[in-house]
């Protein structure tokens, strides 16, 4: 069996030794560094990245709460503002009314005044055609001439009576 | 090539050296130790080359291989293991890639050899006993005393806690020089059926080859593998103590 033979022992152990120091130095001042960097940045990034995505997702839940606030507030003005929109609307409705309302109350107190004014000139032209017609009556009927306040008299008392 | 199955295991000196009498000849086993160096640095350096904040296949594997030895030095020794995780991660990929490029036709696989995982072994076990009295001084001898048990026992207990501490690097060493001989050895055997047993008969070792090759490949990992998570258990334990 050729691993049995002790003459090669001495030269195996003498390159194992060369050759695995420089595979030791190799490792660990140049490979292991290069990798270990490499991963490094890549935990950092990542853990970077983490941490970015988190902040924009509280800076999103902060915009989606001030837009919700803002919402709520565009619609409690707006309210207000119709609100406001139909008050001045009903004000002027009724102020309008009232007004016409109040016009109208003239117009009819003119009107009533107007009717009475114009029931008392036909009240006083009864009264006067009243007394010419029984002053007329009595004349053609007894044929006597009836003195003027007489008859103006007698007419007054029977349209009080009537 | 030689038909003898053991024929792959033998130490050809290719430059003869001779260092303060320390016969330092450079072999095809050293020419494998070489090889694995500059693979194990090509496919790790270059794989990093790009250092692609998103990796390709070939900077994938090389931060797998890296994060596979990180997590395992993590989960056997905790954090006092991280500077020794160069050490180990070396070890993992010197054994693992020396399984692989042995598995290559015409390849040496210097793993095979008792003598290699043997020093390997024990620079493991002397470094770990280091380490573990540099770290507690005379209180690491406790190490041997098992916890619980009554002092009557203990004279039996203490000797068979240092022989099973003593006998780590033989098996740590022969456990991996075993795997890769008695693998490469059972694929040479079949594989000299092939040619004798002709175009009828040869497909039947030929079939176990191919699956043996598969088979070997699994070997070649989990043997290095398993060589470094002994190798964290044990630095575990010296760190620790039970």
């Amino acid at each position: 069996m050729p691993q049995l033979d002790v003459t090669t022992f001495a030269p195996q152990i003498v390159w194992l030794v060369i050759t695995f120091l420089a595979m030791y130095f190799i490792m660990a001042k140049v490979a292991l560094p290069r990798i270990a960097q490499v991963l490094d940045e890549r935990q950092t990034r990542i853990d970077d990245n983490l941490e970015k995505a988190t902040a924009l997702k509280k800076e999103a839940e902060e915009a989606a709460t001030a837009y919700e606030t803002s919402l709520a507030e565009a619609r409690s003005k707006a309210q207000e503002a119709v609100k406001a929109v139909i008050d001045a609307a009903n004000a002027e409705q009724a102020k309008k009314q009232d007004e016409l309302a109040a016009k109208l109350n003239v117009d009819l107190e003119a009107a009533e005044a107007r009717i009475a004014e114009a029931k008392d000139k036909a009240l006083a032209n009864i009264q006067a055609v009243s007394s010419e017609v029984a002053k007329a009556t009595v004349e053609k009927l007894s044929g006597v001439s009836v003195d003027d306040a007489a008859v103006s008299a007698a007419v007054a008392k029977a349209m009080e009576q009537s | 090539m030689s038909n003898n199955p053991l024929h792959q295991f033998e130490i050809n000196t290719i430059v003869p050296i001779e260092v303060a009498g320390i016969d330092a000849s450079f072999t095809n086993s050293a020419v494998a130790m070489i090889a694995t160096v500059a693979v194990v640095s090509i496919f790790l350096i270059m794989g990093m080359g790009s250092r692609r904040l998103v990796p390709g296949r070939w900077q994938s594997m090389a931060e797998l291989s890296y994060s596979f030895v990180a997590d395992m030095v993590r989960d056997n020794v905790g954090n006092e293991g991280r500077k020794y995780f160069p050490i180990i991660f070396s070890l993992f990929m010197f054994i693992l890639f020396g399984n692989f490029l042995g598995l290559l036709p015409y390849s040496f696989t210097f793993t095979s050899h008792v003598a290699v995982t043997f020093a390997m072994a024990m620079a493991v076990f002397i470094g770990v006993t280091l380490i573990g009295i540099a770290r507690h001084g005379l209180h690491f001898f406790t190490f041997f005393v098992p916890g619980g048990v009554p002092a009557i026992m203990l004279p039996l207990l203490v000797p068979i806690e240092i022989i099973s501490y003593l006998s780590r690097p033989v098996s740590l060493s022969i456990r991996l020089f075993a795997n890769m001989t008695a693998g490469h050895t059972m694929m040479k055997v079949f594989a000299a059926f092939i040619i004798p047993l002709g175009f009828l008969g040869g497909w039947a070792p030929f079939a176990v080859d191919v699956a043996l090759s598969g088979f070997e490949f699994l070997v070649a990992f989990l043997q290095a593998y398993v060589f470094a998570v002994l190798t964290c258990i044990y630095l575990n334990d010296s760190i620790h103590l039970h």
